[in-house]
């Protein structure tokens, strides 16, 4: 299930901040790494929301900035 | 400022993308060969809708011009806009630097901006609620993204800014972009005007306004300005950009010049939301402006390229408009409407257009009006019908003009 979720959260991750998927690691940061700006990682958050079926409130998205932390938030929701 | 201290403007690269061609070189052979661009709709299902035809750009990669994220976060009148200018630079050989990043600006012009994703949000919004509407919306949308993504794109840092007179829009973006550099605002400008609105509502609200043709059974014949038949406009999509230059700095760096801009005029019917005043009187002040401006008599004129809807009420009115200021002369020179080929490009016309009135200055060739087999009794000056012509063209006008009632003339002469 959680290299289910990785892989997914990756997939999502390149696509929408159009960079390989290669480049999406686990520590990677959406902003620092990955070229995110603000608007991006709205629509990232969103997107994720969608993929997984789960809403994820402003405070937490502040708190989202790497791929893991995605990942792990996504973990903690669905447990 | 007075004339001996304005600047004189040349125009040193073109670019175009439109539904006949998506370069330069392509849209004017297009037009020196009469092509058609107008088709049936394939943007989306227009079964439903009075008018079901568009002159559609085809086969256009944004990915050709920028990376998938700059593509992702741009609608489609950007797209074109940013691809036009940077094939516009390429062939004026100007390199945006640190050193003269502040001097080149951007003046893009469009009627409704990126209309679709504003269509498509609010499919979002009503079928899933205001939390799933796009980050991007907003930003993608606004009319005015167009020249700011277009300076982000190329690096001009210098004056920026977008016209929003509906179908003046374009030519507006050249007679602003004009003056500035004239005044010594900015060395270079990239100016013109784009649009995309093949979409669901544009063609419900023009279909209901009537301004559209319904000659769904026989497209490649809708577009027919001057002509009887004509049934009204037909919409078409693309984007055209000049690159005017500051005469010493083009001659400095050994730019080509295409031609020189003389002219600027601008007028306001002040008259009817979407009718045209009559006999053209707006459309008449906005050519004599254009004259005067250019210090030119109505004998210089050698070609006009109309606004020439192919509406009932823009084609005799303009043809009253051009007798009323060049008199006699009128029936001495050309007049044709390249809306014939690409359909009406609404904010993006006066860009294409623009092109194409230098190009005929430039290539002292004139672009036809086809489609036109019966000429409505109320439109009598040579048209160009069928086929393009060689011809002197020693000062070329282009005609645009837009709901609200902006009337726009620009004058473009040969370089001497």
């Amino acid at each position: 299930m959680s290299d289910d979720i990785l892989g997914k959260v990756q997939k999502i991750v390149s696509e929408q901040l159009g960079v390989d998927e290669a480049e999406v690691k686990p520590e990677a940061n959406f902003a620092n790494d990955l070229g995110a700006d603000s608007l991006d990682t709205v629509e990232l958050v969103m997107a994720l929301e969608e993929e997984f079926d789960i809403e994820i409130p402003d405070e937490a998205a502040e708190n989202i900035s790497t791929v893991q932390s995605a990942v792990d938030f996504i973990k903690a929701k669905a447990a | 400022m007075s004339n001996s201290e304005k600047k004189r403007v040349v125009i040193t690269g073109l670019g175009a993308i439109t539904p006949i061609g998506n370069t330069l070189e392509a849209y004017w052979q297009g037009l020196m060969s009469g092509k058609n661009g107008i088709g049936t709709i394939t943007a989306f299902d227009a079964s439903q809708h009075g008018s079901q035809i568009a002159g559609e750009v085809k086969g256009f990669d944004p990915l050709d011009f920028m990376d998938r994220k700059d593509m992702k976060r741009a609608a489609r009148f950007a797209h074109f806009a940013i691809a036009t200018s940077k094939m516009a630079l390429a062939d004026a050989k100007l390199n945006i630097t640190d050193l003269n990043a502040e001097q080149i600006g951007v003046m893009i012009g469009t009627g409704v901006g990126g209309i679709q994703v504003m269509e498509d949000q609010q499919e979002i919004y009503l079928n899933r609620g205001p939390s799933r509407c796009s980050p991007f919306m907003v930003p993608m949308m606004i009319a005015n993204m167009a020249a700011g993504l277009t300076a982000i794109q190329t690096g001009a840092k210098g004056p920026n800014s977008c016209p929003v007179t509906a179908c003046a829009a374009g030519s507006n973006a050249i007679g602003d972009a004009f003056r500035l550099v004239q005044n010594g605002y900015a060395q270079a400008m990239i100016c013109g005007g784009t649009e995309s609105a093949v979409t669901p509502l544009t063609f419900g609200g023009f279909s209901a306004a009537r301004a559209m043709s319904t000659r769904n059974d026989d497209p490649t014949h809708a577009s027919r300005p001057f002509d009887i038949d004509r049934d009204g406009f037909v919409l078409g999509e693309g984007c055209g950009i000049l690159i005017l230059e500051e005469l010493e700095h083009a001659l400095s760096r050994d730019a080509k010049i295409y031609a020189e801009i003389v002219g600027y005029g601008m007028s306001c019917d002040a008259y009817h939301m979407t009718g045209i005043a009559p006999q053209g009187e707006g459309a008449a002040r906005a050519l004599r402006l254009a004259l005067k401006d250019g210090n030119l008599q109505p004998t210089d004129v050698s070609y006009i390229n109309a606004h020439g809807t192919s509406t009932p009420a823009n084609d005799p009115n303009e043809t009253a408009a051009i007798k009323t200021v060049l008199g006699d002369h009128a029936y001495q020179i050309t007049v044709s409407s390249t809306k014939s080929m690409t359909g009406h490009l609404l904010g993006g016309s006066g860009g294409i257009e623009g092109v194409a009135a230098v190009m005929a200055v430039a290539n002292d060739k004139v672009p036809p009006t086809i489609n036109l087999t019966t000429p409505d009794p109320d439109c009598d000056l040579d048209y160009v019908a069928g086929t393009s012509r060689d011809q002197t063209v020693n000062v070329a006008l282009s005609n645009s003009f837009g709901f609200g009632g902006h009337n726009v003339t620009l004058a473009f002469k040969k370089y001497e």
